[in-house]
């Protein structure tokens, strides 16, 4: 089965650490991420920019500054995408929009990205449920 | 329990949006800040023992506003609230509160509780010292510290501050459209002059924790205003600025300028987080000081290095700035990137006329000094070196001067 973990935290006390908090922080991380290696469980892990840094996409032409910010609608998954900058990230986000109109897309910039490091990690898509 | 960590930083997370509710509801801000200090001591009691609530916040808000109201009742011997214990019990009032906050009267709190610490007719130290006692909820020896005076002199500016501001007309009212633009450019500028007292003095343990600070409030007010390209501007230049201290001084505490510095020492998490701000900056076209400035910023960060700088870049940017607000240190700042794309003499040539202006400032005679020496005026490089060494505003920038022309002069040698 594969499932994602998803970290939520306090961003402004996060993105206030030191350099040495943070790298503390990320070194016990990282002893949990090398067991998960050697396991081969561990997939593909990110971290994401604060919310301050996102933009969010509404009804595939209605740009807005910040994150998403609804109680109604829930997150139900996500995309990584490899592109030159926002205006770019955008647009991939109205062709996604495009094809699933009622979707809203939060477009939030990765700090650190750590591919997927399992060695029969899946070449094709795997459909679990 | 709750970790005492934890309820600090809730304490401190809330502490802006509570006192500035709080303000809204009693109009006098010593009694808001009672208010909240007696909120945040029932927290410190109930929370270890019960679990936060749901919405710290909106607990202390009421807890505060009804610990008030309590104290007025004892002293007129009516009946008391009941007592805070029931009301962390998640009641139907808090839920209630929290989402009245969740409007518009939150961002216009906040804003109006940073906007009277900018008060026109506070100097510009007391802004600051008003703004991290109230707003930080740092303590008065916290700020006399940052500032070099003594505790008892900083009680007295505070106090005086906060007399002079219940003189005034605090707008309590919802600010309109232009007015709530008025409020949050001053608390921008307010907020910079935060980060540049910390900034200026480099390496010093108490003082540097402003620009941490100064960042902290930026993102807040970003929070609250998510669409102001010149906010996400303001923020991204701190960021990128602070994302650099490491690499600013040596060991002995001597500064580094920016082209001599190791890049690798450069906050990588801060930089991103810059970058990404500005990027979303840039799609406004609506473009302001603040902006251009972390565009220069950016661009040195962006760089790999200092020689694969993109002066042009830079100079373009200077320009635009000069643009939008005509200054001789914009120029200075100019000549620097001129300089790089177009020799010493063309930067010469274009600070020489500042000199009326800039008689007083230690940057100006550095770079003269540097120009000159690049152009071989070996004893005119001196007397501008020896005026910067006069005016040096610390120790370490003195220090700086003499370093850098010790080791140009062997150079020129």
């Amino acid at each position: 089965m594969l499932y994602t973990l998803l970290c939520y935290n306090k961003e402004d006390v996060v993105w206030s650490w030191s350099k040495e908090e943070d790298d503390a922080v990320m070194a016990r991380l990282s002893v949990v991420h090398e067991k998960l290696v050697k396991e081969g469980k561990l997939g593909t892990s990110l971290r994401l920019l604060p919310t301050t840094a996102a933009t969010t996409l509404r009804g595939g032409d209605l740009v807005i500054d910040g994150p998403f910010a609804e109680t109604k609608e829930q997150l139900l998954g996500f995309y990584v995408i490899d592109v030159e900058s926002l205006d770019a990230a955008l647009a991939v986000a109205k062709q996604l929009s495009a094809a699933n109109p009622t979707s809203v897309y939060e477009i939030r910039p990765i700090a650190l990205y750590v591919p997927d490091a399992r060695p029969n990690a899946p070449t094709q898509m795997i459909k679990v449920y | 329990m709750t970790d005492m960590a934890w309820i600090n930083g809730a304490l401190t997370a809330a502490r802006p949006q509570a006192i500035g509710a709080l303000l809204r509801y009693f109009r006098d801000m010593d009694r808001a800040e009672e208010a909240f200090q007696d909120a945040c001591l029932r927290a410190l009691k109930s929370w270890p023992e019960k679990g936060p609530p749901r919405d710290p916040t909106a607990w202390l808000i009421l807890v505060g506003r009804n610990a008030a109201l309590d104290g007025v009742r004892k002293q007129s011997r009516t009946t008391a609230l009941p007592p805070d214990e029931e009301i962390s019990d998640l009641g139907d009032a808090e839920s209630e509160l929290a989402e009245r906050l969740d409007g518009s009267h939150y961002r216009d709190d906040v804003l109006r509780l940073l906007f009277i610490c900018c008060h026109p007719e506070l100097p510009a130290t007391q802004q600051i010292a008003l703004a991290l006692r109230i707003v930080s909820g740092l303590t008065v020896t916290q700020i006399a510290r940052a500032f070099l005076v003594s505790d008892a002199a900083m009680e007295q500016r505070i106090t005086r501050a906060k007399a002079r501001i219940a003189k005034a007309e605090v707008p309590f009212e919802t600010p309109g459209p232009a007015e709530r633009a008025e409020r949050v450019a001053a608390v921008a500028a307010m907020i910079y002059l935060l980060f540049n007292e910390g900034y200026s003095a480099g390496q010093d343990p108490a003082r540097a924790p402003l620009c941490d600070e100064a960042i902290r409030l930026a993102r807040l007010l970003l929070r609250l205003f998510q669409t102001e390209p010149e906010i996400m501007g303001l923020t991204a230049l701190m960021l990128l600025q602070q994302a650099r201290l490491k690499a600013r001084f040596d060991p002995s505490g001597e500064v580094i300028l920016l082209d001599d510095q190791d890049r690798s020492l450069w906050n990588a998490n801060l930089i991103s987080e810059g970058l990404a701000l500005i990027d979303k900056a840039m799609r406004h076209n609506r473009p302001g000081p603040y902006q251009v400035q972390a565009a220069i910023a950016a661009t040195h960060s962006r760089s790999p290095s200092a020689a694969e700088t993109d002066w042009a870049g830079i100079d373009g940017l200077y320009l635009a700035l000069e643009r939008m607000q005509p200054s001789p240190v914009i120029t200075l700042n100019r000549a620097v990137a001129v300089a790089k794309l177009h020799g010493p003499a063309a930067a010469l040539a274009m600070i020489e006329p500042l000199e009326a202006q800039l008689s007083g400032y230690f940057h100006y005679f550095g770079a003269r000094g540097a120009f000159l020496l690049q152009l071989g005026r070996k004893s005119e490089a001196r007397q501008a070196f020896d005026r910067a060494i006069a005016l040096a505003n610390s120790p370490a920038e003195a220090a700086h001067i003499r370093q850098h022309l010790d080791r140009l002069m062997q150079q020129a040698e």
